[in-house]
């Protein structure tokens, strides 16, 4: 009795989570199927026929094209600084021990505990202060570059946290110079967790709104002109750009994904044979 | 001559200081600076400040030998970024509460008085107290929400995902690759009125159910305090679900298996073993979901309606169509206070040292 009543609540839970999943896909899947439709009038939200006009024509609208370059081009330079920026604390902050890097790890954590509103209104509030910046470009990338530090410092940190560092002494006792060893042995090394960072801080900047809505000036990035648009018109295009966006984000992930369990399978082969090796 | 040789030496056994206190002072200057707090003459002498800092901790590191440098070489790393955030994090936060303190000096201009008015503040209570409450609230029911479903989600995957357990993950995170206005659009659509879902439901005869409930208002799902929250919990799912999945996959399944032998039931190996070791997860989750939930506020406007509305919704129509900004500055300096002393009282009662 006692086993049949635990076997039903373990396919209990699995359902719970099954619908867990549909529920995380319900808006996905219309997403993508309304890329398909072709509405009626100015709003792509009831379903009429299919057709494949607009993946054919997925840049017809010019003006939500145009704000999804000025997003990319934004992550873009947002993400290198922030890249460069962020790193650097995380290698000080787990290559080091050093005074004051309790009050910096706490430092850091501040900009991800306040709510968006008022990092992206009190930005503003610096930038109306001032009259030698106007709103714009500028404005985004600092705005944008100040929430993704925090970010990239804590994951390289948490990537690299177990990273050998005597690996660089062993470089110098042979010989290298600090920029050999930097090149060669440290930057290889850490490489994996600032990219990893940096495809994070890149999203980030692509799909922030509160933030940038508050520091953008007249410039329209993606989810601006969305949110502009979306009183007034909803094309399919919004679909068709959105489901390419998560098509290529999938693709990113599944690639990492098997890169990484390929790398794993690998160690494991190099550890079966240490195994062997020393067995004999 | 040797006493300036121990000088020296003294100096560059503590380079740690300089480089800290360098950094500091750095740091003040630039939100100085960036606040607009000193004018005329005074502005020249901080950035002189300012120079003679940063070129006296270079001509520290070139002079200072192997020992200085190696004590100064964190605070090099850590300062561009540091820098960056004193600049355009704390200065920002600082000229925030400086224009919540001042007026404007007639209706259309765009000078403000610093003249501690906190006028400001007692108006953003008295005019915006149920939106403060509201915000709250659905932020906190929400959080509850996520718990409740992302819980569940992230215990199956860690447990009984066996060697697909990354690509459930995957499932999981794909749909926030998706833009955030773009899947509240499409969750306002699902929930129109005479969207799929309440068809669904009326057709059920869930609907008077619902409306007993008051989960539904008048036949309706959209434009309702269940349609705001739902988005709340949906939008910030992945950032409880997460943090728990990381907790759930550290545990030891050794430690449930030697509770089982040790004759403790399923629910008691869970409810001793499991559920303790997970609260970290659970913990950061809720600080994660809560926070920005309680400012968000682009579910209230797409899926509520006028009463629905939360802080964020108002610090948003004050300061950018209104340009009311001292009261805008007001409500969000509240917002922050608020949450940073819940923050504190939370990480109190439940605290635990891996916040980051």
């Amino acid at each position: 009795m006692m086993r049949k009543r635990t076997k039903y609540g373990r396919y209990a839970l699995n359902v719970f989570a099954g619908f867990g999943l549909v529920y995380l896909f319900a808006p996905i899947f219309f997403i993508v199927a309304f890329s398909f439709n072709k509405p009626k009038g100015n709003f792509n939200i009831a379903w009429q026929s299919f057709t494949f006009d607009n993946w054919l024509h997925p840049f017809a609208e010019e003006s939500l094209t145009r704000a999804l370059w000025k997003s990319i081009e934004i992550a873009a330079v947002s993400t290198l600084i922030s890249t460069i920026l962020g790193s650097l604390i995380a290698v000080a902050l787990s290559r080091y021990k050093f005074r004051g890097s309790g009050g910096i790890n706490l430092f850091l954590v501040l900009p991800l505990t306040t709510p968006e509103i008022v990092l992206g209104s009190s930005l503003a509030t610096l930038f109306l202060g001032q009259n030698f910046i106007d709103f714009g470009m500028t404005t985004i990338i600092i705005a944008h570059v100040m929430f993704q530090v925090s970010f990239v410092a804590l994951t390289v940190r948490a990537r690299i946290r177990g990273f050998d560092w005597t690996l660089e002494q062993a470089a110098q006792d042979l010989g290298a110079t600090p920029l050999r060893t930097f090149m060669k042995v440290t930057f290889p090394l850490i490489l994996p967790g600032i990219l990893a960072a940096g495809l994070l801080a890149f999203a980030l900047s692509i799909d922030d709104f509160i933030i940038t809505f508050f520091n953008s000036g007249p410039v329209q990035t993606f989810p601006l002109q969305i949110y502009g648009a979306s009183r007034v018109r909803i094309p399919p295009q919004i679909n068709v750009l959105a489901s390419m966006i998560l098509f290529l984000s999938v693709a990113i992930l599944m690639t990492g994904t098997i890169a990484g369990m390929r790398k794993s399978a690998e160690k494991q082969a190099t550890a079966k044979k240490f195994k062997l090796l020393h067995r004999k | 001559m040797t006493a300036m040789v121990v000088r020296q030496n003294r100096i560059a056994r503590n380079a740690d200081r300089v480089g800290l206190g360098a950094m500091i002072v750095a740091s003040i200057c630039l939100v100085v600076l960036g606040t607009r707090l000193v004018s005329g003459p005074m502005v020249s002498v901080i950035v002189l400040t300012l120079i003679l800092d940063l070129v006296g901790v270079l001509v520290l590191a070139t002079r200072g030998g192997p020992e200085a440098r190696r004590l100064l070489a964190p605070y090099g790393l850590l300062k561009p970024g540091m820098l960056w955030l004193a600049l355009f994090f704390l200065a920002p936060v600082w000229s925030l509460i400086r224009i919540s303190l001042s007026t404007k000096e007639s209706r259309f201009s765009v000078n403000y008085d610093f003249n501690w008015a906190f006028q400001n503040y007692t108006k953003a209570f008295s005019d915006f107290g149920s939106q403060f409450q509201r915000a709250f609230l659905y932020a906190a029911i929400a959080t509850v929400l996520t718990i409740a479903i992302g819980y569940p989600l992230a215990y199956v995957i860690a447990f009984r995902g066996g060697k697909y357990k990354n690509i459930l993950l995957g499932l999981v995170v794909i749909p926030f690759f998706t833009s955030y206005l773009i899947r509240t659009i499409a969750w306002s659509t699902i929930l129109a009125d005479r969207g799929f879902v309440v068809r669904a439901m009326n057709a059920v005869g869930l609907g008077n159910v619902f409306e007993w409930l008051n989960i539904m208002e008048n036949g309706k799902l959209l434009n309702t305090p269940t349609a705001v929250i739902g988005g709340l919990t949906y939008n910030f799912l992945p950032f409880m679900l997460l943090p728990i999945y990381v907790s759930l996959e550290k545990i030891d399944v050794n430690l449930v298996n030697a509770a089982g032998d040790l004759y403790s039931s399923a629910t008691r190996a869970f409810r001793k073993v499991v559920l303790p070791l997970s609260i970290p997860g659970v913990f950061a989750g809720t600080l994660l979901t809560f926070i920005p939930a309680a400012g968000d506020f682009v579910n209230a406007q797409f899926l509520g309606n006028p009463n629905t509305t939360m802080i964020g919704n108002s610090i948003q129509d004050q300061f950018l169509k209104q340009n009311n900004y001292p009261v805008a500055s007001a409500m969000a300096a509240v917002l922050m206070v608020s949450i940073a002393t819940l923050v504190l009282m939370y990480t109190r009662i439940f605290g635990t040292e891996d916040l980051a």
